[in-house]
């Protein structure tokens, strides 16, 4: 008898070291994600830092003229790219991925929503590589004979409105299965409310499902704009990587991400120059965790007005 | 008897997902004009299943077949030419779950007054709102905040204000699923006096498992079992004087229990004689 | 127009908009599949021979060195990524943590959620630089891990969230601690784990931008731990800028085994993904 209680006993001792430890280990694991984060920040800052004594932020914002070669530092062209680059993209992504995932959520019923969900998981997780590739054969062709052509600009069908279609096809998928989601998870209610009152299917769509859903069809639009804002590769690979200002939307040029893909290698060898690639790197965290962080205040906001 | 407003022919649904469930098996009802009907029975007996098939709302999902007819005065709801809209517009709904849509609580009530264009005028609309208002009793607790979100209100305020919404669109019968079940006991109250100040304007076919709720508020009772219409009588008779064995059964079964507050527990005993049946 | 008209072409744009969805995944999946799996399957040795000494200029040997630097470098980052993502979803979704302290993980996991992998690619380049080391397969399997940890947390927080509570109150009542309620839960959602660890794996496969600054895109087989290394969609990315039409061709292959991949791991995590909604209580798809 006392030989099994001394037993028990020392079991009950190992169990609650097992949960000490684990208690700590998962502490650890919970806060990883928080220094993750800040080190990154401090991380990307600290090597920023020999640009940013060399040059003023205004400068390196406002000036056009990027030669490493010769220690100019000139960010606008990047920056112009960027934006260009990422308000084609959303607004040829966006109101079809809206529109797409209405159709999903409240048109489409049995086997042909199964279907056409399950594709468009396919097609966010297709790398974006390979979108790169096909667009290469496929796109840029397009552009450059015809729809380029068309509107009287000569290119070679690389340039900003290219990665622009392409990005939107990348970020599509992407978008449609967050709007999906927030638009499955209304109440039944809803929909039946608007309808018993005569409203057809359509303006029950448009005045309370995107509404009552808009909180996370809004979130999906600013994450689908994050990735668009820091896409690298398909950019890279479409964009036709020439540091200018854009003149048209069909002319080459050079987003962010493409800046620090294009001059990495030789170059990183100056000191100046790695910096400022570096940089480049903070100025993608800082917006996008801006956009997230005013995302999530605007998103609270908005749940806030159009609660149900 | 008054006329009828509402008259299902023979009307049956079944559900097709998995395995087919006949969830009403060819009721014929009348629903009198001017009156409050209750329907009445066990859970799972068909009683959502029907209110919703009579203006089509069943229809939002999927594998529900459907057979018979309703007819909303002489004109057939299923066999029409008549958009469905304009249907549901004249058979008005208000679902169990107090729902306010996601806008402010003067839009709540103006929504299908804006969907038909029912007024000439933005002064006009004002003055709807505040009527439909009134008439359901929210007037005085909302007056200073129309521009509130819907949802702030209480549920209780909720139900109302869905009420009032419904009531806009000036329907000829309105359908009530279980209205006060998502209440407490104070609320659901003030929601029934607003059913009962409604009743002698409007048609209303209200579905409860209260048998007590159904004694105070309805003129009329149809009494559901395992998507069969069992019985239908005024109120006074069904209770006094079931016509059928079942009803005496159940009405009797229930009237034991008394309180009000303990409408729940009933019906789920009976719901499990029903799981047996099958 | 009247509003049922307005209606029906509203539904039709819908329809419309999911219908071009759908058709350029079809386009896109098939020009791979076709132009890769000609090059592919006419020679398909190409993938298991080790690249010559003038690759990328000539296209002499094949892309086994991107073959196995892919599986090198994303099989390791996978686990370590797998065991910080696991243990921080049990950390926010067991009773360890305060409810407020959660939602700030929370906050900081969507944000990294969001973050452009390339961030994480010039993140470790920076310590690169920092402690002067050199790009390496090593600091491939950090880069990558980073990237997995968001996307493989948030894959593992919902399959727990799924778990019914009644497991971890049941444990509770039988006098079990904290950590057995916890792993507990982590049973009963274990499918939906290993499916978001597949997730995670596949997307890891997939990323070109965080590996691009961090491997070193070596042309040679990898030689160690410390030794330059590339993957597969790095490669395709070189070979499909390259001017030798040999090489641009090796890159439709490298597609062909690179999307066949990640097809066949998101088929294996749907069908477990399902498998578990199925058997879960309550659970989403039943």
């Amino acid at each position: 008898m006392a030989g099994s209680t001394e037993s028990s006993s020392h079991r009950l001792d190992r169990r609650l070291l097992i949960e000490r430890l684990s208690s700590r280990w998962l502490q650890g694991a919970g806060y990883f994600a928080i220094a993750l984060f800040a080190l990154i920040v401090l991380a990307l800052l600290y090597q920023s830092l020999p640009l940013l004594s060399e040059y003023s932020l205004v400068q390196a914002l406002t000036s056009s003229n990027w030669d490493p070669a010769q220690n100019q530092f000139g960010f606008l062209p990047a920056i112009v790219g960027t934006i260009y680059v990422t308000a084609l993209t959303m607004a040829m992504g966006t109101p079809i991925a809206i529109l797409a995932a209405i159709y999903i959520a409240e048109y489409a019923e049995g086997r042909a929503k199964t279907l056409v969900s399950s594709f468009i998981d396919v097609l966010a997780a297709i790398p974006s590589v390979i979108f790169g590739l096909v667009a290469l054969i496929v796109v840029v062709p397009v552009v450059g004979d015809y729809l380029a052509p068309a509107v009287g600009s000569s290119a070679t069908g690389l340039g900003i409105f290219t990665v622009s279609l392409v990005m939107a096809i990348v970020v599509t998928p992407f978008m449609i299965s967050l709007s999906v989601e927030s638009l499955e998870a209304l109440p039944d209610e809803l929909r039946e409310s608007s309808l018993g009152v005569g409203a057809t299917k359509w303006e029950t769509i448009r005045s309370v499902l995107l509404r009552a859903a808009g909180p996370g069809i809004f979130s999906a639009v600013l994450l689908g704009f994050g990735r668009v804002f820091g896409a690298t590769i398909v950019p890279a690979m479409l964009i036709g990587g020439q540091t200018h200002l854009p003149s048209s939307p069909f002319a080459t040029g050079q987003t962010l991400p493409t800046l620090i893909v294009n001059d990495f290698g030789e170059l990183m060898s100056l000191p100046l120059t790695q910096s400022a690639l570096i940089f480049v790197g903070l100025m993608l965290v800082v917006v996008v965790w801006l956009f997230n962080f005013t995302a999530m205040f605007v998103r609270r906001r908005l749940q806030r007005r159009w609660q149900y | 008897m008054t006329d009828a407003a509402l008259t299902t022919d023979n009307l049956a649904v079944t559900y097709t997902g998995n395995r087919n469930v006949e969830a009403l098996k060819g009721v014929s009802i009348e629903f009198p004009a001017n009156q409050l009907t209750a329907i009445i029975g066990p859970s799972g007996c068909g009683k959502s299943t029907l209110l919703k098939s009579l203006n089509r709302l069943h229809e939002i999902q999927s594998n529900v077949e459907i057979s018979g007819d309703v007819l909303l005065g002489e004109q057939s709801v299923y066999d029409t030419d008549e958009p469905v809209p304009e249907l549901r517009r004249r058979i008005g709904y208000v679902p169990q779950t107090p729902t306010a849509l996601p806008v402010s609580i003067y839009e709540n009530v103006a929504y299908g007054l804006k969907i038909h264009g029912d007024y000439d005028s933005r002064a006009e609309l004002d003055e709807q709102v505040e009527h439909y208002l009134r008439k359901v009793n929210l007037w005085s607790e909302v007056e200073d905040r129309l521009d509130a979100p819907g949802a702030e209100l209480s549920t209780g305020q909720i139900q109302r204000l869905c009420l009032a919404r419904s009531l806009a669109v000036e329907p000829e019968v309105l359908l009530c699923d279980e209205v006060t079940s998502a209440l407490d006991p104070v609320s659901a109250e003030t929601v029934e006096e607003t059913l009962e100040s409604l009743k002698d304007e409007y048609t209303i076919i209200m579905v409860t498992h209260s048998m007590d709720q159904a004694k105070r508020l309805a003129d009329e009772v149809v009494f559901l079992y395992l998507g069969d219409c069992i019985e239908t009588n005024d109120t006074r008779s069904f209770f006094e004087n079931p016509q059928h064995e079942r009803t005496a059964e159940f009405v009797s079964g229930h009237t034991v229990v008394g309180d009000d507050d303990d409408d729940e527990s009933e019906p789920t005993a009976t719901a499990t004689t029903v799981e047996a049946g099958r | 127009m009247d509003r049922y008209a307005k209606g029906r072409l509203f539904g039709l744009l819908a329809r419309g908009a999911a219908a071009l969805v759908v058709a350029v995944m079809v386009l896109v999946v098939a020009v791979t599949i076709y132009r890769g799996g000609r090059v592919f399957l006419t020679d398909p040795v190409i993938a298991f021979t080790p690249p010559g000494s003038r690759y990328m200029l000539e296209g002499d040997g094949g892309f086994l060195h991107a073959v196995l630097g892919s599986l090198f470098i994303v099989v390791p980052a996978t686990v370590v990524s797998a065991v910080l993502a696991v243990s921080t979803a049990i950390y926010l979704q067991s009773d360890y943590s305060s409810e407020r302290f959660s939602d700030l993980v929370n906050m900081f996991l969507n944000v990294l959620w969001g973050t452009p992998p390339i961030v994480y690619g010039v993140f470790v380049l920076t310590i690169i630089i920092a402690i002067g080391a050199r790009t390496s397969l090593f600091f491939g399997i950090i880069a990558i891990a980073i990237f997995q940890y968001p996307i493989m947390t948030r894959y593992t927080d919902e399959a727990l969230r799924s778990a019914p509570e009644t497991v971890k109150e049941a444990t509770y009542g039988l006098g079990g601690t904290r950590f057995e309620a916890a792993l507990m839960t982590f049973r009963a959602a274990l499918p939906g784990i290993i499916a978001g660890i597949i997730m995670g794996f596949a997307r890891g496969i997939g990323d070109a931008a965080t590996v691009l600054f961090t491997t070193g895109r070596s042309t040679n087989m990898p030689g160690g731990l410390f030794e330059g290394a590339t993957t597969l969609p790095v490669l395709i990315f070189d070979q499909a800028m390259s001017f030798n039409a040999e090489v641009r061709s090796h890159a439709y292959a490298a597609s062909f085994v690179l999307i066949v991949a990640v097809l066949a791991l998101i088929i294996v995590s749907k069908l477990l993904a399902g498998r578990y909604a199925r058997y879960a209580p309550g659970g989403r798809h039943s």
